[in-house]
């Protein structure tokens, strides 16, 4: 297995302006030293709260926002290094499909426009051909043919998601990027939505980062898992080892928290105190230590790098495994 | 226990072109005394209009064309705009999904609260600057006293969630209505809000009635919980037994599709309801919900299900728990 994309040191950091001469007072640092491999075809979801970084990160990869340092390597090119004459040539590889079905979508233009169009800029299908590789498409994501003559505000947002994702995928792309594809969509529809990236995934061999706060989604879809807090990984590993047991207490807490379809199991559960910190000020030492269960004076002063342990399981804490996963691992039973 | 709201055959419609489109449609159900009710749904399945029609705050032109509203047996429909508002906040407290649009921005917090204490109480100001501090305290907010001088927007989402609780309760309300309190919140946060609101509901003796798309968190906090679908109320159970016996297939559909922490299934096999939720003005005939049924009989397409006791506390709208009207008669 090679690794299709490769990330290094990735940062992004927005300058913060203040008074009359908006000069530049500090930083939030959106991303602070990123570092993965993703291999191709695999699932890689990206996990965390708002403000962790994750939808920069998918930005930042994609150079729809240019990163302040770091690298970013596709199929072993640096894509930061391209002019953009030849970045907009590469597009054509990875794709992205967004959160909000509703703003994400061009309401003077038809759906048939809406999916030639990236047909037309990368010049992938000749334009004879267009007009059914269109209807390919349409049939592809589960709607009808006839969807093409009608403007997006007369779709439903599950069905202006399937179309986003139709357009992601219309110039075949090898990476796709789901930033929160279903967390606008009501609960009856996300599944169906979830199914349907998971099979084009399979279908096609595509590589995706999925990009998510919702946990249950995540262990139903990502071969891997990367948990943020505050721009940086914190845990990184495979799906069923990260859920089945947690090491860093922030992974941990956030398993606990998450509610779970269950009265009979209402649980003990570890109850986060405060917030995550301002990004423009982060705290010294570990990012987490502020709102850890476990924190001591070690964590205050000295930040923990990513190790990597024996099994590729890799973590940032100088205590991994101590706080006992509470209402965590329920895989035990689940039966409705 | 005492019931404290009791809705009856509530019905709420919007003028659409010359028709009037229902939104909620004849809907019943009460909240006792201290109890936390859950009112579970997708968008437009009619529960936050159920909500704003309790409070008598549903947008213009819609309108509330059937049904009581009874708060501690008095009937809320038969008052006066002026009498409405006394029960609004004095009585009922509301908070709402994103706080910020509900906070006014250029006020701080502590003058937002103290406003809301004097509107219902006759206190001098320094009592209400006290009683707002008292009242971040209640819902856990630290350093009190300097957050009062705060703006919204100086305030975190999970914080302002909490003055807006602060806010709801200024007037000592016996019933809070909370329509998606932590929707726009982060899983750890939300956690802490759920944790306040049974804290209060222990507390204080608080009933809630909490509007919630999210099945889990019913599961976690609530005692009894209440699904509507179209406009309508599907199923009404205690919590342990909706989510052991669901009885309505709109019920099951949704507790399959919702992916569970610890239950993963085979990748990419999620249960799935088919199709999509239907539009108010182009409701199917006979049960709204049987186009997308995987239990569909003939009857369903015909005539609209009434609500079917399964037992003293369990009901479904659904032709497999009870027979049609129209058969039922002719037996």
């Amino acid at each position: 297995m090679t690794a299709l994309l490769e990330v290094r040191d990735l940062r992004k950091y927005y300058p913060v302006r203040r008074g009359l001469l908006q000069r530049v007072t500090g930083h939030v640092k959106a991303l602070d030293g990123v570092s993965l491999e993703i291999t191709r075809g695999e699932c890689f979801a990206l996990v965390g709260e708002s403000g962790s970084g994750k939808t920069t990160f998918g930005r930042c990869v994609l150079r729809l926002e240019e990163p302040t340092a770091g690298i970013v390597r596709f199929q072993g090119e640096d894509l930061l290094a391209l002019p953009p004459a030849e970045l907009r040539q590469r597009r054509r590889h990875f794709q992205i499909v967004f959160q909000d079905p509703y703003g994400s979508l061009n309401p003077r233009m038809r759906v048939h426009s809406i999916l030639s169009e990236p047909l037309e800029v990368h010049n992938t299908v000749p334009e004879t051909e267009r007009a059914e590789r269109v209807e390919e498409l349409l049939t592809l994501v589960g709607l009808t043919k006839d969807a093409g003559r009608r403007f997006p505000h007369e779709f439903s947002g599950g069905q202006r998601q399937r179309i986003g994702i139709a357009r992601a995928l219309a110039p075949e792309p090898s990476l796709l990027v789901a930033d929160e594809p279903v967390s606008a969509l009501d609960v009856s529809v996300r599944a169906q939505i979830i199914n349907l990236l998971v099979d084009l995934q399979d279908r096609f061999g595509l590589t995706m980062i999925f990009i998510a706060h919702d946990l249950a989604v995540v262990e139903q879809t990502a071969d891997r898992v990367g948990v943020m807090y505050l721009g940086r990984i914190v845990e990184l590993g495979a799906t069923r080892d990260i859920f089945a047991a947690p090491q860093h207490p922030y992974t941990v807490s956030l398993l606990s928290a998450v509610p779970v379809a269950d009265p009979t199991r209402r649980r003990d559960r570890i109850l986060l105190a405060g917030e995550p910190p301002s990004p423009l000020s982060p705290p010294p030492g570990c990012p987490f230590h502020p709102r850890c269960p476990i924190a001591r004076d070690r964590c205050r002063e000295e930040e923990p790098a990513l190790t990597e342990s024996a099994d590729g399981r890799q973590v940032a804490c100088h205590y991994p495994g101590e706080l006992e996963p509470v209402g965590v691992g329920l895989s035990a039973g689940g039966t409705f | 226990m005492e019931t404290l709201l009791a809705v009856d055959s509530l019905s709420v419609s919007f003028p659409v072109g010359n028709d009037w489109v229902p939104v909620v449609r004849d809907v019943s159900l009460s909240v006792g005394a201290g109890e936390l009710v859950g009112l579970v749904g997708e968008s437009g399945s009619g529960k936050s209009m159920t909500a704003l029609a309790i409070l008598r705050l549903i947008p213009d032109p819609g309108r509330i064309t059937g049904g009581r509203i009874l708060l501690s047996g008095e009937d809320l429909l038969g008052l006066a705009d002026a009498g409405m508002r006394s029960v609004r906040g004095a009585r009922i407290g509301m908070i709402f999904q994103e706080p910020m649009t509900a906070l006014n921005p250029v006020f701080t917090v502590g003058f937002q609260i103290i406003e809301a204490v004097r509107v219902h109480r006759r206190i001098s100001r320094r009592e209400a600057q006290l009683e707002a501090e008292r009242l971040l305290d209640l819902v856990a907010i630290p350093a009190a006293r300097q957050r009062l001088k705060d703006y919204p927007h100086q305030l975190s989402g999970g914080q302002r969630q909490r003055v807006m609780i602060a806010i709801a309760l200024a007037s000592k309300p016996d019933l809070l209505i909370a329509d998606e309190p932590t929707t726009a919140l982060d899983v750890t946060i939300q956690a802490q809000v759920l944790e306040l609101l049974e804290q209060l509901r222990q507390d204080l003796g608080l009933a809630v009635l909490l509007i919630t798309h999210d099945l889990a968190v019913v599961a976690e906090t609530c005692a009894r919980v209440i699904v509507m679908y179209a406009g309508q109320v599907v199923e009404e159970a205690p919590v342990e037994t909706l989510f052991s016996a669901p009885a309505h297939p709109y019920t099951r559909g949704l507790l399959a599709a919702a992916p569970g922490l610890g239950r993963p299934g085979a990748r990419g096999e999620l249960a799935t309801i088919p199709g999509q939720v239907p539009e108010m003005a182009r409701l199917p005939t006979g049960c709204a919900f049987h186009p997308r049924c995987g239990e569909v009989m003939e009857v369903c397409a015909q005539e609209n299900p009434d609500v079917y006791p399964l037992s003293s506390e369990h009901r479904a709208r659904c032709f497999l728990h009870g027979l049609p009207a129209s058969r039922s008669e002719a037996s």
